[in-house]
């Protein structure tokens, strides 16, 4: 699967013959081993969801947040390192102030993925820093309509109405594309990422896990926010009945 | 009176902005003066930023030119980046940024106005100290005070827009009639979906208020009805 790029792989300054930059590939696989992270777009909204990885039965639920809000109508899901992924929340949380100070209005969900893809394309520039091992879903609602954007290690971003990253992002995608997003409200929506997200997780190879989820939706306000308790749990329900419902077959 | 011919180019001024079902009108007349003497009898006040937003202007001439090309340089930046064109709101935002941050500096009276696709026609005040403030009309410059009664009486709300212009051009036109620092010609600007619309009102095509008389080339023409003899040496 991975080649060797045997001396073209020391820096971020060089390319191999074959014209990659291992280094960014191998960031990418730090992105490729964390727990996976799902967005969808539904009519009305976004849902994320992430498979929390817990490395510990002595800690706290609910802590090791790794969905954050940039601002008030947006938020971003982090897979991969979790420190350098505070890093980028914090520059973009720092873009989306100054923008509105600036222009006086929110700043539209494309150009804060645009800023934040800059940022991470800038540290694959340059050989004293090193590229972010982290992938991004950002998703967000402006005057525009809900919109999702990933930015990858290599500062790549592209806009989807469904995307997974992490480790279960293919059989996840796999899901996600069974699903009609354009009919599907973010309430139903928050059901099904619970499935994928359970549906995903490996037990055998990782024990325990945490689902995370956030919304930003016409019935949070458009203002983006940890999905609801009540909402959470009935999600969860769902998605173990459907699970049990897979391995009674 | 000795003129002083060096004192700063003000736009004395009437400016008025006003929104209507669907766009907006801006209206302005073209007097800048150098003290007393008139150092532009035809200028034009109302400034374009961008495609749909366009600025009417009053105070120092100088300022208010300077901050304009500033934003309109801002603007097309941001407009750029966006892919689209910026909203009014950013528009008056970055002018009432430069504005208040500059104060001490600066002393103009700003109105702008513009179309976007997503609120519509709208109006921005940034008066002198970098206020900013939304609403459905606004005026603006020496001349205003003469019409702060008459738009109480005459303004509604969901004019069209061959209305908002007469009552635009009746204004600035009133307010010339009474401030000396307004005066010329009456120029408007009219902006919605479709674009953009400049029209011009010479100052003999406006209509005479109380106490204006008609004008005439010389007295003479009147005095000498009585003694048709021109006077011999």
């Amino acid at each position: 699967m991975s080649s060797i790029g045997t001396g073209y792989d020391l820096s971020v300054t060089t390319f191999s013959p074959d014209g990659r930059v291992f280094q960014i590939e191998y960031a990418a696989k730090a992105v490729d081993n964390s727990g996976t992270v799902i967005g969808i777009k539904c009519k009305d909204g976004i849902v994320m969801g992430v498979e929390k990885l817990i490395s510990s039965k002595m800690m706290l639920a609910g802590s090791n947040r790794r969905i954050h809000a940039v601002h008030r109508h947006s938020g971003m899901a982090v897979a991969g390192l979790a420190a350098d992924g505070r890093q980028i929340v914090a520059r973009a949380k720092s873009e989306a102030t100054s923008y509105e100070r600036v222009y006086g209005d929110p700043i539209p969900v494309k150009e804060l993925a645009d800023h934040v893809a800059s940022y991470v394309h800038l540290c694959t520039l340059y050989w004293w820093l090193r590229p972010f091992g982290c992938g991004i879903i950002l998703g967000g609602y402006d005057r525009d309509g809900p919109q999702l954007y990933t930015i990858e290690p290599s500062g790549i971003s592209y806009r989807y109405f469904g995307a997974a990253i992490g480790k279960g992002r293919q059989a996840a995608k796999t899901e996600i594309e069974k699903l009609k997003l354009s009919e599907m409200t973010c309430r139903e929506g928050i059901i099904e990422v619970a499935k994928i997200i359970y549906g995903v997780h490996d037990e055998a190879k990782d024990k325990a896990f945490e689902l995370e989820m956030s919304w930003v939706c016409d019935e949070s306000n458009r203002q983006h926010q940890k999905v609801p308790d009540d909402l959470l749990e009935e999600a969860k329900a769902a998605a173990k009945a459907a699970l049990e419902e897979m391995d009674a077959d | 009176m000795d003129l002083d011919l060096s004192a700063p180019h003000s736009l004395g001024t009437t400016i008025i902005g006003v929104t209507y079902d669907g766009g907006v009108v801006l209206g302005a007349d073209s007097r800048t003066s150098t003290g007393m003497y008139v150092a532009n009898r035809a200028s034009d006040k109302i400034t374009q930023l961008t495609d749909n937003v366009y600025i009417c202007r009053s105070g120092s001439a100088a300022d208010s030119q300077v901050i304009s090309d500033y934003v309109r340089y801002f603007l097309h930046q941001h407009t750029i980046q966006l892919g689209q064109p910026s909203t009014v709101k950013v528009a008056a935002n970055l002018v009432r940024l430069l504005s208040y941050q500059n104060k001490n500096m600066l002393q103009m009276g700003i109105i702008v106005g513009g179309w976007d696709k997503y609120e519509g026609g709208q109006i921005y005040s940034v008066p002198l100290g970098g206020t900013i403030l939304k609403q459905p009309f606004a005026i603006g410059g020496s001349g205003s005070s003469y019409l702060y009664g008459f738009f109480d009486q005459a303004w509604k709300e969901g004019m069209s827009k061959d209305e908002a212009e007469k009552l635009v051009v009746k204004a600035v036109s009133l307010a010339i009639a009474r401030d000396g620092a307004s005066g010329g010609v009456v120029r408007t600007v009219t902006i919605n979906a479709d674009g953009v619309t400049k029209n011009f009102y010479s100052g003999d095509s406006l209509p005479l208020w109380h106490e204006e008389l008609e004008p005439h080339n010389s007295l003479l023409d009147i005095l000498s009805s009585s003694s048709p003899e021109p006077m011999s040496t």
